[in-house]
């Protein structure tokens, strides 16, 4: 970790992840804040929440508040321009689950989109660690395949897999097994899709219990992608806090292959969200492939935690009898001391300070503080 | 004729103590203090027909008319904004709507402030106006818990006593406003049973202010 310390607010993450995306080649993508509402109405599922604040523009076209950034960058994605990879940080507004209100929240996030190959989805799953990494060390990433539940399921009609998939995502044993029995997916099957819903651990130690869950070429390709993304992220030492889990599951009308989510301790939801969504792309008549994920900064706040800091190293009690100048004179001296000051006219209540000075005649007097 | 009058009171001793009221208004029921599980009491005389209701229920059940009138908090009313008529401050059950946190609390203002209540709509509506970005957590119950747990920083609810904030090293921070029960009569009703109503209002203001006087 750098010297710097963990990154506390949205602001200090804005840049930090910033520098961090900057290294590795990605280039900043600045969008407006409005987009046409069809854009989101035509893909409501790949929102998180269908709530979106509307309304018309000039021309009597009906706009929305961005809910979401990457919609609107993979629109614009071109098929001819090769690779692209670009990072934003932009303010999204949606209700939160559960919420009865809507939020301006802070996102930042990358999006690589073009031809995506192992090397790719290795970075983004390297920048995800990292990024999780610089707001804490004690961090999550949990990585699942939607290719290797998909092939398990594939003989589930459509319209039931749905709720089955919310079972997975619920690692719901009975209500699997239940669905299961309904479409005569054999026992087999059906115990494997078990396991795979409960399967959790560090990525090292679970590997060989998932490779036992295998039923065909496809999920051994599956296997093969995971363990070749985790022999990347141990070159670039971020394989310790990588965990499997098969209940994530993303929509799988939008993402294809790796999907994930960051946690970080303290946190008491996912702050980090990604995955590969080719068939978002292909939905937008596009040939590329991409993957991409979010970070959600407004979760930070649950770190800022205990508030024990001081207001300020020092506060200068102003009270109408000293001179100002000789009160500048003293706030720059403290300042240029290396200390915080605040210049107020009587002590605040509740206010929390190193230490309470005052200008008298006699100069600097220290006061004591009246508890 | 005189028409038959439904009131909600209730459930718990706020109610006991608006019935007591009602009977000095000459509206008694005797049947009501009889213990029993039954849920309406009548008294065939006086055309009067009690029902007990949880008292966040009352205005519901005044606004949709099927009581002519009923006593709820001025919490409830502020909260859920029923479509009724206030007739009367019965001065009872009186209490404050508070923000109370841990003690010396210091509100962080570089954060969103997170907000556990009972109380959505009055704690939307009191930070709305100090232009206060908050998250509001809706709890049933137990509310005290929140910030013991650190799950909220704070917490928006009635106090009446605030032992159970000192008990549990909490105190109030900001009062919101003062709350006491009120006389609710549903729109129409007032206007078919005007004379009725009136009448009951009429009574009770006087039994209530000469209350207040002493």
């Amino acid at each position: 970790m750098s010297e710097k310390g963990y990154i506390r607010n949205d602001e200090e993450a804005i840049l930090r992840f910033k520098n961090l995306y900057k290294k590795y080649g990605y280039k900043q993508y600045k969008m407006s804040k409005f987009e046409e509402y069809d854009l989101y109405a035509e893909n409501k599922n790949f929102l998180l929440n269908s709530n979106i604040i509307t309304f018309t523009d000039l021309n009597g076209k009906l706009m929305a508040l961005k809910p979401d950034v990457t919609l609107s960058i993979a629109k614009n994605v071109k098929d001819s321009a090769g690779t692209q990879k670009v990072y934003y940080s932009e303010n999204v507004y949606r209700a939160r689950k559960g919420g009865n209100e809507f939020k301006e929240i802070m996102q930042t996030g990358l999006e690589c989109m073009g031809d995506i190959d192992l090397y790719s989805v290795g970075e983004v799953l390297m920048l995800a660690a990292k990024s999780l990494e610089e707001i804490s060390e004690n961090y999550i990433l949990d990585i699942s395949h939607i290719g290797f539940v998909e092939e398990l399921f594939k003989d589930i009609p459509e319209n039931k897999r749905e709720v089955l998939l919310s079972y997975v995502s619920a690692k719901n044993s009975t209500g699997i097994r239940k669905i299961c029995s309904e479409f005569g997916l054999g026992v087999s099957l059906t115990e494997k899709a078990v396991k795979l819903a409960s399967l959790y651990g560090p990525f090292d130690e679970v590997i060989g219990e998932l490779k036992k869950l295998s039923i065909n070429n496809r999920t051994d390709e599956v296997i093969d992608e995971l363990e070749g993304i985790y022999n990347m992220l141990r070159v670039w030492g971020c394989d310790k806090n990588i965990n499997i889990d098969f209940s994530i599951i993303n929509d799988m009308s939008y993402y294809n292959g790796v999907v994930f989510k960051g946690y970080v301790s303290g946190i008491p939801s996912n702050i980090l969200s990604g995955g590969r969504y080719d068939k978002l792309l292909h939905k937008l008549g596009k040939k590329s492939g991409a993957i991409g994920f979010a970070l959600y900064l407004d979760m930070l706040e649950w770190l800022s935690g205990e508030d024990e800091e001081l207001d300020a190293d020092v506060l200068i009690v102003n009270d109408s009898k000293a001179n100002a100048a000789a009160v500048a004179k003293a706030a720059m001296d403290f300042i240029s001391g290396g200390e915080s000051v605040s210049v107020l006219g009587a002590v605040p209540p509740n206010g929390k300070y190193g230490r309470i000075v005052k200008i008298t005649e006699r100069g600097l007097e220290n006061v004591e503080a009246v508890d | 004729m005189k028409q038959w009058i439904n009131v909600a009171l209730p459930k718990g001793r706020l109610g006991e103590n608006v019935y007591k009221i009602f009977d000095e208004a000459g509206y008694s029921c005797p049947s009501i203090l009889e213990t029993n599980r039954k849920l309406i009491f009548e008294n065939e005389e006086n055309k009067i027909r009690y029902f007990w209701v949880k008292p966040s229920d009352v205005a519901i059940y005044v606004e949709r008319g099927a009581a002519d009138i009923g006593v709820a908090g001025k919490d409830i009313l502020l909260e859920y904004e029923p479509d009724v008529f206030e007739l009367a401050d019965l001065n009872m059950g009186k209490c404050r709507m508070c923000v109370a946190g841990h003690k010396g609390f210091r509100d962080n203002t570089a954060r969103t402030l997170r907000v556990a209540t009972k109380f959505q709509n009055i704690a939307k509506r009191y930070y709305a106006e100090k232009s206060r970005q908050i998250d509001i957590i809706k709890l049933n119950g137990s509310i005290e818990l929140a910030p013991i747990l650190k799950m909220s920083d704070v917490i928006v609810d009635i106090v009446e006593t605030g032992t159970t904030l000192r008990e549990n090293n909490l105190e109030v921070l900001e009062e919101i406003l003062p709350i006491s029960a009120r006389l609710v009569s549903n729109k129409v009703s007032y206007k078919f049973k005007n004379n009725e109503i009136m009448n009951i209002c009429d009574r009770i203001n006087e039994i209530c202010s000469v209350k207040d006087d002493k």
